[in-house]
């Protein structure tokens, strides 16, 4: 008798266990399969205008070969690698926002003013042994970064300006910053093109293959400091307060003002580190174009990764992969990169969504108001969403 | 219904439900909080489905998928909170969803106005179908759901809670609403926890405890004792023994506080008085009369434009709510969702909610996790907070035992003041009479106690002192044994005919 119930019972409690994964999980996949799935119909419907012989078989053939260009050899696990570090720092800039009920779209602004200033300070130190040098450039980065982030979260605290519309301006100003200084002060004296010098010994160092640098490493370290500030900080609690109830937060004393420039200023900070990651891990200067789209691509990541610093791990992982296996698609299958642009905005739109497809797909947390709560304008990712 | 089970994990919601409503019967449903009752709602309309049972409607298994399925059935359902869009009409709230059109494009306003001002007259009351629902008041606002509810034809509606918000005139008008709806042949299921109300309205009352019914009753065969006997499965004490109260020196002083809402107009205008320890002040008053204001300066929410607040006589004017805090000052919200919880939380974050930051719970900034456990364990003890442990969301507890989460945190120190702003607002018998002998234990631990509430019962019950607030001002100040609930009840709804409101600011007993 007790037996079979407590049979019953831990059968029961597997079957919450497994919901709860899956209901963790599913949005997530079906995002990315149904992303798949439209980048497919898109290229059999290119095959259609271009009026080439009709391959039905060609979007697997283009996406064996971005599988082969990601993982295909050791290079290629490298190369992802590489290209997925910076995605992890930016994706953390984005998500501890995103906890706090803030929603930082310029990430890219801060990604580009991080590189900058790492350049910068990089160049400057680059004559000096790497054990000294490096420390520099990366504090000056991420300080970079932390600036730009604050500049949104001090106008939010005095003004009330929303942070999207002054991040989103910010990226701008960015943009124009990095490249009147490229071309400017920070010019090589000479040289034709708007580039800056190298940034010598501060460059990361290469600790596997050809570029695996130890950007790498640290972006993993990145995601457990993260969480750990998160969930076992008294800062982390009262981010989260303030992202899941900003009444609660204030009636608990927790200013939410001093905290919305404090997390601002973080995940500035993250996002200057993805900066520091990409010039001192990669590029080793800064050219006027220097502009991958690392701090947009973050904001995909967070939204796939709920916003969880170790959810942040494999989505980063999947657009770093995407980004790298593109050219090889591109080599191979004749698909231009852009297609990784399209999937990847077709998961954002998808993950945006969600309440839609929690009521299509019949989902767990139908039944849970909170689960439609407003997301993206507020708090995706904050734990009034999940 | 018949045999209506559902289950949720780990629970048993609804444990072969039988209910029959025969027509043009006021019938009551009584429950605790998580007994059941809106499970049973739910799925008559259409918004949970039974895992076993049937619906039967006129004799026939109807199965019922979704609320409009529902309201095609003529069943209907008014909600405790109003689902009413305040910056529409009353027409066009009516109207959302059951259009009445002209042609293709275009409303047919006329047709429906009249239908709505007719339905209206026939049941007592006359409504303008071009009032901002937003400018209503509680009571009309409801008037408005229930015509909802008729001009889509209801024959069975369920109204969930009626009068939580309401003042006892309210209550009776709307009584006399539901009584000709009656008279018509209209069935009606009335959820509430307040007794004395269910004994006046209903036909037929059942009662369900733990997803099963276990009593019915005809209100002339029962009393309140017997009702609250069955909801909880024991003796309960209804009006908690307030005992002798010995105020001591006066522990909170307001004097001349003057207040503005987020708007920027005076919502507290002068408003003086003081609060002993050992001692419970009731405020009485209809909402929006500057109560909310008036707190939210007393926890450091909101500033004062002048005046001053002392607290053990020391000036706190203007202080942040950490402060107030720290200076032992308690609060429990009347809107627990917004101000006391954090819904996605754990219990034990919930509870260390505004001592995060010190020792024990934690060291410089780390938490130290064991602590907030074991201070929660201890919390869900004290507090008989019914949970599996102490790391369940908050979200997922029902209503009474997510104010014992509040009570808990806020009670469970050396306070000087307490502040409870309806605390027991949508809570069963059972938590109510624990909240009260609480309020009573820290009375007599010689805290001083502000009570806030338009549940005149309530203050009735508990006050030593009850003030009456109307449009920012202290009308009237009784004492709280002998006050008359009659005389209250209009002072709340018109200030005092006879005298200027201005004349009694300075309450002070």
């Amino acid at each position: 008798m007790t037996g079979a119930s407590t049979g019953a019972s831990t059968g029961s409690r597997i079957r919450d266990v497994t919901g709860t994964v899956w209901a963790i999980i599913a949005l997530p996949l079906i995002a990315i399969l149904l992303a798949f799935g439209v980048g497919a119909v898109i290229i059999l419907g290119s095959e259609l205008l271009v009026g080439e012989p009709f391959d039905p078989l060609l979007p697997l053939t283009a996406y064996a070969a971005l599988l082969q260009g990601a993982f295909g050899s050791f290079d290629a696990i490298v190369d992802t690698l590489v290209a997925t570090s910076p995605l992890v720092f930016g994706g953390l800039a984005v998500a501890i926002a995103f906890k706090a009920g803030l929603f930082n779209i310029g990430a890219q602004g801060q990604f580009l003013m991080g590189a900058l200033a790492a350049v910068a300070a990089g160049v400057a130190v680059s004559g000096q042994p790497p054990y000294i040098a490096i420390p520099i450039a990366v504090v000056a980065g991420v300080l970079g970064g932390a600036a730009t982030g604050f500049l949104p979260g001090f106008l939010k605290a005095v003004s009330g300006a929303h942070e999207v519309v002054t991040t989103i301006m910010l990226n701008y100003i960015a943009i124009s910053v990095l490249a009147a200084l490229v071309s400017g002060p920070l010019k090589v004296p000479g040289s034709p093109s708007p580039v800056t010098y190298d940034v010598g010994n501060a460059g990361y160092p290469v600790v596997i293959g050809r570029d695996g640098h130890i950007g790498i490493f640290l972006a993993v370290i990145a995601v457990f400091v993260i969480r750990w500030l998160l969930y076992r900080t008294t800062l982390g609690f009262e981010i989260r307060t303030a992202g899941a109830n900003p009444d609660a937060a204030a009636y608990a004393g927790m200013r939410p003002r001093r905290l919305i420039v404090l997390t601002m200023v973080l995940a500035g900070g993250l996002a200057g580190f993805a900066g520091v990651d990409v010039a001192l891990g990669l590029t080793h200067q800064m050219t006027s174009s220097f502009g991958t789209t690392v701090g947009f691509d973050a904001i995909a990541v967070a939204l796939l990764a709920r916003s969880e610093p170790i959810g942040i791990l494999p989505a980063a992982l999947l657009f770093g992969a995407m980004r790298s296996g593109a050219s090889l698609m591109q080599i191979k299958a004749g698909i231009p990169v852009e297609l990784v642009d399209v999937i990847q905005a077709t998961i954002l739109l998808v993950l945006v969504a969600t309440p839609v497809i929690r009521r299509v797909l019949h989902l767990r947390g139908t039944q849970n108001p909170l689960a439609t709560s407003p997301t993206i304008s507020r708090s995706y990712g904050s734990e009034s969403v999940l | 219904m018949r045999g209506i089970t559902k289950r949720y994990p780990g629970v048993v919601a609804n444990d072969h439900i039988d209910l029959t409503i025969k027509p043009g019967e006021i019938h009551a449903l009584l429950g605790e909080n998580g007994a059941g009752k809106s499970t049973l709602m739910n799925v008559l309309y259409g918004l949970a489905r039974p895992d076993e049972g049937e619906i039967l409607l006129d004799g026939t298994a109807v199965e019922i998928a979704s609320p409009s399925d529902a309201i095609a059935r003529g069943i209907s359902m008014v909600h405790q909170h109003f689902m009413l869009v305040p910056v529409l009409t009353v027409a066009e709230n009516i109207l959302l969803g059951e259009e009445t059109m002209a042609n293709a494009v275009f409303l047919d306003r006329k047709e429906a106005h009249r239908r709505i001002v007719d339905l209206g007259r026939r049941f007592g009351f006359e409504i303008d179908p071009e009032a901002k629902v937003g400018s209503l008041s509680v009571g009309w606002q409801q008037r408005v759901e229930i015509l909802k509810a008729l001009y889509r034809d209801a024959r069975i509606l369920v109204l969930d809670e009626p009068t939580a918000v309401l003042t006892p005139q309210e209550t009776e008008e709307i009584f006399a609403v539901l009584r000709r709806l009656a008279a018509e042949g209209r069935s009606i299921i009335f959820i509430s926890h307040k007794l004395y109300e269910v004994l006046e309205i209903a036909d037929r009352i059942t009662v369900i405890r733990r997803g099963r019914v276990v009593g019915e009753r005809l209100p002339g065969a029962t009393d309140e004792g017997d009702l609250a006997e069955l909801m909880v499965g024991r003796e309960v004490e209804l009006t908690v023994d307030r005992g002798t109260s010995h105020p001591a020196d006066a522990r909170l002083i307001v004097s001349d506080l003057h207040v503005r809402d987020d708007r920027g107009s005076e919502v507290v205008s002068g408003v003086g008085f003081e609060v002993r320890s050992g001692e419970i002040l009731g405020i009485a008053g209809v909402a929006g009369n500057g109560q909310d204001e008036l707190i939210q300066t007393l926890i450091g929410l909101r500033r004062p434009v002048s005046g001053t607040v002392t607290l053990g006589g020391q000036d706190v004017t203007g202080h942040l709510p950490r402060a107030m805090n720290e200076a032992g000052v308690g609060y429990v919200p009347a809107d627990r969702h917004r101000w006391g919880l954090v819904l996605p939380f754990t219990i034990a974050d919930n509870i260390v909610l505004t001592s995060y930051y010190r020792r024990p719970f934690a060291r410089r900034f780390v938490r130290d996790e064991a602590a907030i456990e074991k201070d929660a364990d201890r919390a869900i003890h004290d507090y008989d907070i019914r949970t599996p442990s102490a790391t369940v969301r908050a979200a997922t507890l029902s209503g009474g035992n997510q104010q014992k989460v509040v009570v808990a945190r806020e009670f469970d120190r050396d306070l000087q003041l307490l502040i409870l702003d309806q605390p027991t607002r949508g809570l069963d018998v059972g938590s109510i009479e624990f909240i009260h002998r609480q309020t009573i234990a820290k009375r007599d631990a010689g805290t001083a106690i502000l009570l806030v509430s338009a549940e005149l019962d309530e203050i009735l019950e508990l006050s030593d002192r009850i003030a009456v607030m109307y449009r920012g001002a202290f009308v009237a100040v009784r004492d709280g044994r002998t006050a008359d609930k009659n005389e209250i009840g209009l002072l709340m709804a018109t200030g005092g005919v006879d005298r200027p409101a201005e004349a009694s600011t300075e309450a002070s007993a």
